[in-house]
């Protein structure tokens, strides 16, 4: 891999990788060129390192080893290699919803039992004492989640519903019968539900009960790693079937339960406008960057800043106040609800530290390099480590405990605030460049938006007017320059009239662009019908749906159109993208989309092609088994265009 | 034409697929103990005197090519570099007074200065497996064939061979692309290069 002329399309990112450069601060990209070459056999998926007869790889050009130890060849490690990604992704998500059902019950409980100590009865009833670490913020949200899931809400305070609907979720994480999940059978339109149960009879593999469909999130994780071990499971198809089916459950399971409730206890999104990109960091300000994937503590961040003492103490130390932005999904989640602005996304939460301007970055889970404590020892930037499964040697350790959240969250807060004397000012280079855009389309809010149904988007599809809707999500990979195929797929695809949504690194690379305007739809960039449509109803011409957790929020509504054209998800004419992806939780989402129908394109070369038959059963005999399959394609203009091509396919078929 | 019957490490960079197992097997070799368990204790650490380098979507192993008419015995001022009986340039430590000439001279960047020492290190080709009959240990490490070890004859009528067959496969329309995912995965690098090596406007 050759050095990059430039590392990012991003100005924010391309000053402040220079500045690191002139400061001799070694970042992201400099790691990868030292990295390189990079293994094939990792890149390509035939190394095994699953039992100690090996490690063991697979010749690709043919010649010797041909097998492992065990015997397995190419296809069954390349497939067994994959099903563990799929797990390990479905794992971080689903472990995040799981915190937050936790913290729901956490919290309904507490209410219970100050109840019982003879508190203030309606307020804890109604879950919006502020003596609960967490209230519930949304009630007709939790209303209209115990509705799916049958919960009978008549006449039952919200602390019971509350718990009713926390006892569901968490009994879908360990359940150990044969049935679906409650989420998924709540959520999931009956013909797709029908795919589900039926694609692993089309695999040839009848003995699969109930197919795909996912029976216990934690269950069909283990499962992974149990057929993935030693002299178990060795064919493709039934490997990569589970893989399917585990990826489910993350889906309509784990990060369902994530994002259903994060809006039940923290709101949910309404149509909001903030700001996007480096520049949003203030010079006169205590920088507080949150970065990660959870709301939970961050929630109570933003909360704490705001808390009058605070911002005094922040003034007698020198500071104008305090500046909470966000990074990753973290940011976006806080970006979504109250319009908190967003420094940046994966690739840029080393520059945030560049800038000399952060007196703390807040870190939960997942996305967060542990090289952020490398490049903060360059300036007086302090990293605290906040979620008791994620430690960073190296940093302040300020463990998260729902119970005592308002009061952690100000110890974090008032570290951050104290160490602005200690930013060296000469050393500060903010760049200027932010951007503005409309963005909080839950939804919800998208119903809201149009009238309360989906009607008017269904017929601008039938009309043509759009040609369909695809779904962008999605991390950073420095192998790739930061955001090009972000903005690049992007735009392709506005400019032949899809409506597009997205979520995580993708949405902030829009955000960004300016791609959430209303006046975006003024480019060239934009085609003259989804110009016409967006105008009409005042929206930009693609819709920010929140974190990498909330590409369910995708799902939802996919299902909603689904529902009111009465056909499975996989008829419907949209795709789906991650066109810079980068993580295992890329794999599950990947994975989750094609398995719940929707066609998905990847613009980063997943460790699979050395296993012909994997790659086969991937890209095409998906289709036959689950309606979808995946498309890998490294260049953004081919990419944009096989989406398409396959938009158009999907139309034919609908007779539109 | 004579035949040449001393031993070479052909290299083969499509097929070096960037493993870097060579490099390790190298170091091993090259250690006190020659057990990767042992060796990545001891101080000093082996060192590789093989490296792949990544060159766009290919990857290029490269070692001493012990040239017959090799520059760097003709320029050591001491006689440290040598010949030994099978063609392989040597250093013998104990002459080498660290003044980086072969390093100089070396069209290919293969001598390394061993600061801890103050002389020079370089692929001597195994002497201790040439002696067991045995090939290089970066040979055997690579499970590709993009290092092979023979005489140049020897390989050179191999890939004669097999080329040949090629063709008459061609001529009879009996080629069957075969499945190769390095080659896809090289062809998708060679998009990612472009594009990364391109302006942003």
């Amino acid at each position: 891999m050759k050095k990059y002329k430039e590392v990012s399309i991003d100005p924010t990112t391309q000053q402040m990788h220079k500045r690191a450069q002139e400061l001799g601060i070694e970042t992201v990209w400099e790691r990868l060129e030292k990295q390189q070459p990079q293994c094939g056999y990792g890149l390509l998926g035939v190394c095994c390192r699953n039992c100690m007869m090996g490690p063991c790889r697979i010749n690709p050009f043919g010649g010797e080893p041909h097998r492992g130890v065990c015997g397995a060849d190419a296809d069954t490690i390349v497939a067994r290699n994959l099903l563990r990604m799929i797990a390990a992704g479905a794992a971080a998500h689903s472990d995040h919803g799981r915190h937050v059902a936790l913290t729901l019950l956490i919290a309904a409980e507490m209410a219970e039992k100050s109840k019982e100590e003879g508190k203030p009865t309606l307020e804890l009833d109604n879950m919006a004492s502020s003596t609960l670490p967490y209230q519930v913020r949304d009630v007709e949200k939790l209303k209209a989640v115990a509705k799916r899931l049958g919960v009978e809400t008549e006449g039952k305070t919200v602390r019971e519903i509350a718990k009713e609907v926390a006892d569901i979720a968490l009994h879908d994480f360990g359940k150990q019968d044969e049935e679906a999940l409650t989420f998924l059978k709540a959520y999931l339109n009956p013909k797709t539900y029908e795919a589900f149960e039926k694609a692993a009879e089309k695999a040839g593999m009848p003995w699969f009960e109930n197919g795909v469909l996912p029976r216990g999130i934690d269950r069909e994780i283990v499962e992974s790693l149990h057929r993935t071990h030693i002299g178990t499971d060795h064919d493709p198809v039934s490997i990569l079937l589970h893989g399917l089916k585990t990826s489910l459950g993350d889906a309509w399971g784990g990060s369902l339960i994530a994002t259903e409730l994060q809006d039940t206890l923290f709101g949910t999104p309404q149509v909001i406008k903030a700001e996007a990109n480096l520049g949003v960091l203030k010079e006169d300000y205590v920088n507080i960057v949150v970065h990660g994937h959870e709301p939970v503590l961050s929630e109570k961040i933003v909360e704490a800043a705001q808390d009058p003492k605070m911002v005094e103490l922040a003034q007698k130390l020198g500071a104008k106040g305090i500046n909470v932005v966000g990074m990753c999904c973290t940011g976006l989640e806080v970006l979504m609800r109250h319009g908190i602005p967003i420094a940046g996304n994966f690739l840029q939460q080393e520059m945030a530290i560049v800038t000399g301007a952060v007196e703390a970055m807040v870190v939960d889970v997942q996305c967060i390099m542990p090289a952020t404590v490398d490049v903060a020892r360059c300036f007086h930037t302090k990293i605290i480590d906040t979620s008791p499964l994620a430690t960073f040697p190296g940093a302040i350790h300020i463990k998260f405990d729902e119970r005592r959240a308002d009061e952690i969250a100000k110890e974090i807060v008032r570290t951050a605030v104290e160490n602005f004397p200690n930013r060296s000012k000469q050393r500060v280079e903010i760049p200027k460049e932010k951007m503005s855009g409309v963005v909080g389309f839950s939804v919800e809010a998208i119903l809201k938006h149009f009238g309360g149904s989906l009607k008017s988007i269904e017929e601008a599809i039938v009309e043509g007017k759009i040609k369909g809707v695809a779904g962008l999500v999605g991390c950073n990979n420095p192998k790739t320059k930061h955001d090009h195929n972000h903005i690049k797929i992007a735009n392709e695809l506005m400019k032949r009239d899809v409506l597009l949504i997205g979520t995580g690194c993708w949405a902030t690379a829009a955000m960004k662009y300016g791609i959430f305007l209303p006046e975006y739809t003024d480019t060239d960039n934009v085609g003259p019908g989804l110009r016409e449509f967006a105008k009409e109803w005042g929206i930009p011409p693609a819709l920010n749906m929140g974190s990498c957790v909330d590409c369910t929020r995708m799902l939802v509504l996919a299902d909603l159109i689904a529902r009111d054209l009465n056909v499975p998800i996989s008829a419907l004419p949209v795709v789906g993208s991650a066109p810079e992806a980068m993580s295992e939780k890329a794999v599950s989402i990947g994975t989750y989309f094609v398995a719940s129908g929707i066609t998905t394109h990847l613009g980063i070369v997943p460790p699979v092609l050395g296993g012909p038959k994997v790659v086969k059963i991937l890209t095409q005999d998906l289709y036959d088994i689950i309606g979808a399959a995946f498309i890998v394609e490294p260049d953004p203009y081919k990419a944009a265009k096989l989406m398409y091509d396959h938009i158009m396919k999907k139309r034919k078929e609908l007779g539109i | 034409m004579s035949t040449d019957s001393k031993p070479t490490i052909f290299i083969d960079p499509a097929k070096c697929i960037g493993c870097r197992h060579c490099e390790i097997a190298c170091a091993v070799e090259h250690s006190q103990s020659k057990n990767l368990f042992s060796a990545i204790f001891e101080d000093p650490l082996p060192q590789p005197r093989i490296h792949a380098l990544p060159m766009g979507a290919y990857n290029v192993p490269m070692n001493c090519r012990h040239c017959d008419g090799a520059p760097c015995v003709e320029i050591c001022p001491t006689g440290a570099l040598y010949h030994d009986k099978d063609g392989a340039v040597m250093i013998t430590p104990e002459k080498c007074i660290g003044c980086k000439m072969c390093a100089i001279v070396c069209p290919f960047g293969i001598p390394e200065f061993d600061t801890l020492n103050g002389v020079m290190f370089k692929c001597d080709m195994c002497p201790d497996r040439r002696v067991e009959g045995r090939e290089p240990a970066c040979v055997e490490a690579c499970k590709t064939g993009a290092l092979q070890f023979g005489t140049i004859d020897g390989i050179v009528s191999k890939v004669r061979k097999e080329k040949a067959e090629q063709i008459v496969k061609l001529k009879e329309g009996l080629v069957e692309e075969r499945y190769n995912g390095w080659d896809i995965f090289r062809s998708m690098q060679t998009v990612l290069i472009h594009i990364n090596e391109g302006d942003s406007e």
